[in-house]
């Protein structure tokens, strides 16, 4: 259960970002922007060696004091960023890893509608729903 | 003494108090900042770009609350740069927010103004009733009132901002502000484009001005300039609001404003470019702002928009909007245009007669009329082959302007800039020019003076020559003997549609001798024969055909094409012997017809010939029925026959039967085919006398 999921374009801004409410959002745009870094970092990494067959999970980005974060690349080069609470200790790789396909596949959809143009931001209903369920449910 | 007494909880809360008051002394800020420093170079030193630009915000606000507001907002400027490229529009909404703080506690009126600006324009995330009450600090700006207090400035801060601002509204002298906006997201966007890349010099150069505000409300200006290369074009390029009339632009609709001028003739040929666009915001009882675009405007997030709405599904359905107003995001910036000279009056006309023929003088005859005004000047033609078709084409094409003699190989495809002279008005010039082909086939042509005219001629063959060899009898010959006379006959086939002059003809012959000339027009017929070589039974070759001609419509003086067949190889064979007959064109009924029929040895020995001649009825004879004969080697023997013919018409003459015992493979049939076979006999003639003329 993730208490921010974002989807960044190749050149690096933002097409969805939505966060858990309750939370200063201002924090978590700081995060997902600052997680690049790290992202970039492992994805030319990875363009050096050639031949192999690019991971698209790229596992936890860092931790902080309160928050872990997980990203993941496309063939594409728009990437995927989840951010969990560090307390939540039950959340394992394999969740998070289907999290992600779930989100890559709902993100296809988005991207195969005519209607859609590409670069623009994400306003598909369907893609929120998938969203919500992966969201920390606040009461 | 040690007391184990239960912890005073007074005591407690007042020694916590204390601690905190001590602690509210530390300048913490100065602490934080070094911190901050030090991580910032860290994070430089392992390339997080992002993560230093946040952590310079976090520098940037406590420098902030350490109310250093110069070095905040030398910080927070830096690092807004970043956000704004990178699109994060959230954040850079808030660091706005922070700036504008900053701005105001400093009573900095051009920051203020600019980053007011900002959180108006289309990449501030603030809601609409933030963005009204920035609105309305912007315009009491404007008119150099003092702005309200930003919200969460703590009270002392924000009465000395007030006082400091009082003081900025009395400076009169500096109320004008001039701000380059294209770094920025403006609330005010501004497109400019020359409708065309292009003008003629004759025609007005039409610039379009495209305005469009984001913010809640219309904004109102009072002039729009733009500036161009070459600056005496300035002046047409101005709009101002005089009085009560002032210029507004409502948000979300896109204002056009046009501007035209005409070019200058010392422009032709140079590109005339807008160098700015200026908007002045206010006016002279207040403050004037001046925003700038450099070059045709656009901002930061303009190329970005443009290639989104590029892609957009959106253009679909462009062509059955019949709305003017054109989609904001697909107007393109033409910043520069090309003027180009005028096109020239006059006309250019080609009169020639295709399809060319091979080989000939082809003429071109060239136009040029003038519908100018004045006296046309030091004219040019390039005529010839259009450059840019194949390879072949440019070698097997010659141009001339001397139509008097025929051009070689060396002359060239194209002949550039023929000097023409001058024209006065409503005169006309020609110029013939002269081109051959010598291979057929489709080839354009260009004729170019200041305008161009193309033309694709045809070329053909003009005539077809074939060539035959047949016996003295006319019969086909495969092979042809030696030192026996055959003929050469020429068929000459016009494929030409225009008339063809043929002026001579003659024969090149290698080792043959005696040329008659039979004949003039289509067929030419030769009478050839050929010598005894040393080399027997082989392929001779026998020369060539020359046929010069030109043009029957062409004027006399022009040259005559030479065209040459080569002739085919005949093949030769020897005879032992050679017979052939004298004998009259025809005969008549009961009139004596002598024939004499000549017998050549054409070996080394002596040859035994026995002859008889096979009766016809159609004719009687008198000579020799049977006859042996010896002849010597290399001499001739005659015989002669009177045959007196009985019936009219064309008659069998009667055939000699040769035997040769000494050459047995000659036989008689291919002896005879040296003789006739044929006679025409006339009818007896009538009597010429008055009876039988009366009697008729």
């Amino acid at each position: 259960m993730a208490v921010c999921i974002a989807v960044i374009a190749k050149e690096n801004y933002p097409l969805y970002i939505r966060s858990v409410p309750t939370q200063n959002e201002l924090k978590f745009h700081y995060t997902v922007h600052t997680s690049l870094d790290v992202v970039e970092e492992k994805i030319s990494a990875v363009g050096k060696s050639i031949g192999d067959q690019r991971e698209l999970y790229l596992g936890l980005l860092y931790p902080t004091e309160d928050y872990k974060v997980y990203g993941y690349v496309t063939n594409s080069k728009v990437k995927f960023v989840i951010v969990v609470d560090s307390s939540n200790t039950s959340l394992r790789d394999n969740e998070i890893r289907s999290m992600f396909r779930k989100l890559h596949n709902s993100f296809t959809d988005v991207m195969c509608n005519p209607f859609h143009n590409p670069g623009d931001q994400i306003q598909s209903r369907t893609f929120d729903g998938i969203v919500s369920g992966m969201m920390v449910q606040t009461a | 003494a040690a007391c184990i007494d239960p912890p005073d909880a007074e005591k407690e809360k007042t020694g916590i108090l204390a601690l905190q008051i001590k602690e509210s002394r530390v300048p913490h800020s100065e602490l934080i900042i070094a911190l901050l420093s030090n991580a910032v170079a860290q994070f430089k030193k392992y390339k997080c770009p992002r993560m230093k630009s946040h952590l310079m915000v976090q520098m940037g606000e406590e420098y902030y609350h350490a109310k250093d507001y110069t070095k905040a907002l030398k910080l927070l400027d830096y690092v807004m740069c970043d956000y704004r490229t990178e699109r994060w529009w959230a954040l850079l909404t808030a660091i706005l927010t922070t700036a504008l703080r900053c701005a105001y506690l400093m009573a900095s009126v051009k920051d203020y103004i600019i980053y007011c600006m900002e959180l108006l324009g289309r990449a501030s995330t603030l809601k609409e009733e933030q963005k009204l009450r920035i609105e309305n600090n912007l315009t009491k700006v404007l008119m150099n009132e003092v702005p309200e207090a930003e919200l969460e400035c703590d009270p002392s801060s924000a009465s000395a901002a007030k006082s400091l601002w009082n003081d900025r509204m009395a400076l009169a002298g500096s109320n004008e502000f001039t701000i380059e906006v294209q770094d920025y997201i403006p609330f005010i966007q501004c497109k400019a484009k020359f409708q065309s890349p292009s003008f003629h010099v004759d025609q007005p150069i039409q610039l379009k001005v495209f305005l469009k505000a984001d913010g809640p409300n219309p904004v109102s200006f009072s002039k729009l300039a733009v500036s161009l290369s070459n600056q005496e074009y300035n002046q047409w390029c101005v709009i101002e609001s005089s009085g009560q009339n002032t210029m507004s632009l409502v948000p979300g609709k896109t204002k056009c404003y046009s501007f035209s001028f005409v070019a200058k003739t010392e422009d032709v040929g140079k590109k005339i470019e807008m160098t700015g666009i200026e908007l002045l915001l206010g006016s002279d009882r207040g403050r004037c702002v001046f925003l700038t675009w450099r070059g045709a405007g656009g901002d930061i997030a303009s190329t970005h928009e443009a290639l989104l709405a590029s892609r957009s599904s959106r253009r679909w359905g462009r062509n059955i909007n019949t709305n003017q107003e054109q989609e904001w995001d697909t107007i393109t910036i033409q910043h520069s245009t090309m003027i180009i000279s005028r096109v020239p009056r006059i006309s250019v006309q080609l009169s020639h007669l295709p399809p060319a023929l091979n080989n000939e003088m082809y003429c071109l005859n060239v136009t040029i009329r003038t519908q100018e005004e004045g006296v046309a000047r030091d004219f040019k033609l390039t005529a010839g082959l259009k450059p840019g078709q194949d390879a072949n084409l440019s070698q097997t094409t010659h141009v001339t302007l001397d139509g008097s003699t025929i051009c070689d190989d060396t002359a060239a495809s194209l002949i550039p800039d023929i000097p023409l002279g001058d024209l006065n008005p409503n005169e006309k010039l020609d110029k013939s020019v002269f081109v051959r082909c010598s291979t057929t086939g489709p080839r354009v042509f260009f004729c170019k003076c200041h305008k161009d005219e193309t033309v694709t001629i045809e070329t053909v063959i003009p005539f077809d020559v074939s060539v035959k060899f047949v016996s003295t009898k006319l019969e086909p010959l495969e092979r042809v003997s030696i030192d026996i006379p055959f003929l050469l006959m020429t068929d000459v086939l016009s494929s030409s549609p225009w008339p063809i002059m043929l002026a001579s003809s003659s024969l090149e012959l290698i080792s043959l001798t005696t040329v008659l000339e039979t004949g003039e027009g289509a067929s030419e017929c030769f009478c050839l024969c050929c010598p005894p070589l040393t080399n027997n039974n082989n392929a001779v070759a026998t020369g060539q055909y020359c046929i010069s001609w030109r043009r029957q419509s062409s004027p006399s003086d022009s040259p005559l094409i030479q065209t040459t067949v080569t002739l085919p190889h005949i093949l030769l064979e020897s005879v032992p012997l050679y017979i052939h007959a004298d004998l009259p064109s025809f005969g008549r009924v009961r009139e004596s017809l002598p024939v004499r029929y000549h017998i050549e040895n054409r070996t080394s020995l002596v040859q035994e010939v026995e002859m008889a001649v096979e009766p016809s009825d159609a004719f009687m004879f008198s000579g020799l029925k049977q006859v042996r004969l010896r002849i010597l080697p290399g001499s001739e023997h005659q015989v002669l026959y009177n045959f007196y013919p009985l019936m009219a018409g064309y008659q069998t003459l009667p055939q000699l039967g040769i035997n040769l015992p000494r050459c047995p493979s000659t036989t008689t049939q291919s002896l005879r085919r040296f003789l006739p076979q044929r006679i025409f006999v006339k009818p007896q003639g009538r009597q010429l006398d008055d009876a039988s003329i009366t009697a008729a």
